[in-house]
């Protein structure tokens, strides 16, 4: 079987396969264009008689729950990314199933990080045939390099709900880490010894999978609430020493930048959602993990506070600089997906005000609207831009790739979408002719933030009217590259062969683009 | 003569920089490794960049490592040049185009309330740093540069002169103190530099070797613009002779360095700034008194700022026009407390309402109310709504709160 195959340009001009993984997929149509019209997933219903009466589901140790839950060759198993770079649970699933002599797995994070660098050792060996989820770091590289047997296969958050949910994909074993549990699987994020916050993730899988394991390292007495998984979801529920590190919940994204540069950026973007009009009394927003982001959640602040306005709710993955907003009156509510670190752990636990949400809600296609959608403004970062608006966040310019999907097509939603980019990056520009890997469609990005100016979208007269006066610096995305080109020159392009390794799905589950093998 | 030179920087929080050691052979012809990042993207042309360089200098044999981490191709030609200098003596000097807005100049009374520093051997702050908006920005070969790295920063910053687009910034160089410094001007002056700023004065003799070696310079190459002067007072025999300075030729503002100030006179520099009260206000008497500006030291703590504003309205009290900056973030609380206050701008409105009143009716004494206004106060005025209108005074909805124009 080839790994992809029957190649058609889509609507977007990207050459994609329209069978991978053995299984027929549809070419990208246009955003709102395709809507699919069966029933959805049907998982296999359980009896209650199956289960012990007195709630009691402990066993062993993973490898019993696994062993227990039928694992064999070709299955799908999926997890969370809760503890993002601290996960020690998913390692672990595959060194039990090497030892199990498991073989041709497939892995369905919501998102991977550098600590799941040691499964490349089972993709070598067999045990996982392929990744479907974020691949970054590591793992990105070495899809990228075409070493993994399966395409790789990158979903949005809400395309994951999505592709679960309505039967896309069929989950045969859940293994979802919860801070505490107690003995029938009601489990939550936020009580234990290493929590890690809301478990807006694991919904689809334990909702939709043939058997669920929860792991914990805090079993409390029933009931263990708030219960974020229901113990009528559950299968099993396993002992370990230690589920994961918090401490690398945090990383390098959620801290506030320090470089002058990055700082002018987000500076600039809170002006211009100001100036636009944006920044009023009940407004709602999103600012995604990055430094930048989160510095501009900061100057927004100051234009609050300036004022004398407050926010409605800001939509989470949200850190302490959201949660200080809450405290301090100015905001009414924090919606949380996944705490991106400590501080908003303990806020989501003690502030009523701090609402865990799921994934389906907030950003799944399949729903009847979208939180997202609702958003007045989303600020994100992203690698690559090009002059037609469309974004790049999971590949390099040399193209491969090494960023994480995460939510960000499904941020494309909101009323204005901004994103907010260094200009260039050592040397390499980041405004290009043509994106590298194409993940949101240019209708789909409204503005564009540089320390060297703001484009804004054509497609958006009303932004262009609205901020004209501003004094802020508004440029031609073209004026602009010339600027950056006449810097830095004009780069090579990447040497791509033409072999696929992975797809990008557009939320809606067809294929926007290919990502293929680098030249070694 | 050396076989071996090296240049620049290069490690893992190395960022625009890169390292360039030349190693001179006999035979062999060229030999070019290029170490980076980029060599997928601008390896070909970085290569041919470097072998015109050592073309240029006439070098056949030579093996040449560039270890680089995202460097531009200004950082790249200084690193080798510097390399190849430290390996055979040589005059030349490998100068790519100057920027066409490099060829600009600047007026003796332009704003010059912030003056950026940057370390001139550190090119990745350069490179954006006129975006900030400062009014000046400073290529510093003295105080940030390490002894050892003095010979490659004045290669650095004459390329950077030449290659950096400062977006409008006065384009500024501090040179070493004298008489070392005198050398600097050899690589700064041909390269359209608008403003040299002279460490630790003491005497308008210091004064005026810089200008005789700056017009031997201009005269050798034929160059016809000018090259304003900002002497940094920074001891007490500085505050003793600051007028004598003031009032030497091509000098458009006093400075006063507070760091070795304080130490020369034997304190510390407190944020309240008593121990420098009588230096601070000797330097703007003088620089007044000469007709020239009065700048005030940099406020080095640049997390508080907070206190930088209260240093800035301190300054602004005692009659300086501006200060220094070490960190971009600096400069918008600088222009923003040096802008003149609503009052200001309003009694400054009224007097030129009052000046152009009695312009249009041919009246020679200007007076508001009953009031006489003389002719400096009527020049304040009119500087007032200057400062007003690039001074900050502006909502971020565009809505000037004050100035006419």
């Amino acid at each position: 079987m080839k790994k992809a195959d029957k190649f058609v340009k889509n609507a977007a001009g990207r050459v994609v396969p329209t069978i991978v993984n053995g299984r027929e997929v549809i070419a990208f149509q246009g955003v709102g264009k395709y809507k699919p019209t069966h029933t959805g997933a049907s998982p296999r219903v359980p009896t209650s008689a199956d289960y012990p009466k007195d709630g009691n589901k402990i066993v062993e140790n993973l490898k019993e729950a696994l062993s227990k839950a039928g694992i064999k060759d070709g299955m799908t198993i999926s997890t969370h990314h809760h503890y993002r770079n601290g996960d020690f649970v998913s390692n672990l699933i595959f060194d039990i199933a090497a030892e199990l002599g498991v073989k041709n797995l497939r892995w369905l994070p919501s998102a991977a990080f550098p600590c799941n660098e040691p499964l490349i050792k089972h993709l070598e060996s067999g045990v996982i045939h392929h990744i479907e989820g974020s691949l970054n770091g590591p793992l990105g590289n070495y899809c990228s390099h075409g070493k993994m047997k399966g395409m790789g296969y990158l979903r949005s958050h809400g395309g994951r709900y999505r592709a679960i949910s309505d039967g896309e994909v069929h989950v045969d074993i859940a293994v979802m880490c919860a801070s505490a549990a107690d003995m029938t699987g009601n489990a939550n994020g936020i009580l234990g010894k290493h929590p890690f916050g809301p478990m807006g993730f694991t919904k689809a899988d334990v909702k939709n999978a043939d058997k669920t394991i929860v792991v914990t390292d805090t079993l409390i007495p029933y009931p263990c609430y708030p219960w974020e998984i229901m113990g009528s979801d559950v299968d099993y529920v396993v002992m370990v020493d230690k589920i994961g590190d918090p401490d690398k919940i945090v990383s390098g994204t959620t801290r506030i930048t320090k470089s002058p540069d990055r700082l002018l950026i987000a500076e600039y973007c809170a002006k211009f959602v100001d100036a636009a009009g944006i920044v009023k009394d009940g407004f709602c927003f999103q600012a995604g993990a990055g430094g930048t982001s989160l510095a501009f959640v900061k100057f927004v602040k100051e234009i609050m506070l300036k004022k004398g306005i407050k926010a409605r709710a800001i939509l989470g993955g949200n850190t302490k600089y959201q949660v200080e907003l809450l405290k301090e009156g100015l905001t009414d509510y924090l919606l949380e997906g996944q705490a991106f670190d400590l501080e908003t752990i303990k806020s989501i636990r003690d502030n009523a005000n701090h609402i865990a949400l799921g994934v389906f809600e907030s950003y799944d296609y399949h729903s009847k609207g979208n939180i997202a959608s609702m958003m007045d403004a989303i600020v994100l970062g992203s690698t690559e831009v090009d002059v037609n608006f469309n974004a790049n966040c999971v590949s390099h310019s040399d193209g491969r790739m090494l960023h994480g999907i995460g939510g960000f097509q499904n941020c494309m939603m909101a009323k204005c979408t901004i994103l907010t980019v260094p200009s260039f990056r050592d040397r390499i520009p980041v405004i290009k002719d043509k994106v590298t890997t194409l993940v949101a469609p240019g209708e789909m990005v409204d503005v564009i933030i540089t320390e060297r100016g703001i484009c804004i979208n054509p497609l958006r007269k009303d932004l262009i009217e609205a901020t004209k006066d501003s004094g802020l610096p508004i440029r031609d995305i073209h004026d602009l590259k010339a600027e950056i080109d006449a810097i830095c020159g004009t780069p090579a392009k990447p040497k791509l062969t033409n072999e696929a390794v992975a797809v990008v799905e557009w939320v809606d589950g067809t294929i926007l683009d290919t990502i293929w093998k680098v030249e070694q | 003569m050396a076989k071996i030179g090296t240049a620049g920087n290069y490690g893992k929080k190395v960022r625009s920089d890169c390292k360039a050691t030349i190693e001179l052979t006999d035979s062999g012809s060229l030999q070019i490794e290029f170490i980076s990042k980029l060599e997928a993207y601008f390896g070909d042309h970085i290569k041919s960049l470097i072998e015109a360089e050592l073309k240029f200098f006439g070098i056949k044999n030579a093996k040449l490592t560039l270890e680089d981490r995202g460097s531009l191709d200004y950082v790249i030609a200084a690193r080798v040049e510097a390399a190849i200098k430290k390996a055979i003596e040589t005059e030349k000097e490998f100068l790519l185009d100057i920027l066409p807005q490099n060829f600009n100049q600047t007026e003796k009374d332009k704003l010059r309330r912030s003056r950026l520093y940057l370390p001139g051997n550190t090119p990745k702050l350069a490179l954006n740093a006129g975006l900030h908006k400062p009014d000046e920005i400073i290529l510093d070969l003295e105080d940030s540069v390490a002894p050892d790295k003095k010979f490659e920063a004045a290669i650095m910053v004459r390329n950077a002169l030449r290659s950096v687009n400062f977006y409008g910034a006065e384009r500024a160089v501090r040179i070493n103190q004298l008489p070392a410094g005198l050398q600097d001007l050899d690589h700064v002056v041909p390269q359209h530099v608008n403003l040299i700023l002279v460490p630790k004065t003491e005497s308008a003799d210091q004064i005026e070797a810089v200008n005789e070696k700056i017009a031997e310079i201009k005269k050798a190459r034929k160059l016809d613009y000018n090259i304003w002067l900002m002497p940094i007072i920074e001891s007490a025999l500085g505050v003793i002779n600051s007028y004598e300075i003031a009032k030497g030729e091509n000098v458009v503002a006093l400075a006063i360095g507070l760091e070795d100030y304080t130490a020369d006179i034997g304190t510390q520099r407190t944020n309240e700034g008593k121990e420098s009260f009588f230096a601070r206000s000797q330097v703007v008497n003088s620089a007044k008194a000469a007709k020239i500006q009065a700048i005030d030291s940099v406020f080095s703590d640049v997390n508080d700022m907070e206190a930088l504003k209260q240093n800035v309205l301190n300054s602004k009290a005692l009659g300086f026009d501006g200060m220094g900056c070490i960190h971009p973030r600096q400069i918008v609380v600088i222009h923003e407390n040096f802008a003149p206050t609503e009052k200001e701008i309003e009694k400054a409105q009224n007097i030129v309402a009052a000046y152009n009143e009695a312009k249009e009716k041919g009246l020679g004494v200007v007076s508001l109310g009953s009031k006489m206004i003389d002719a400096p106060v009527v020049k304040r005025a009119f500087r007032t709504l200057k400062l007003a209108d690039i001074g900050g005074n502006i909502e971020p909805h565009g809505k000037k709160t004050g100035g006419n124009k």
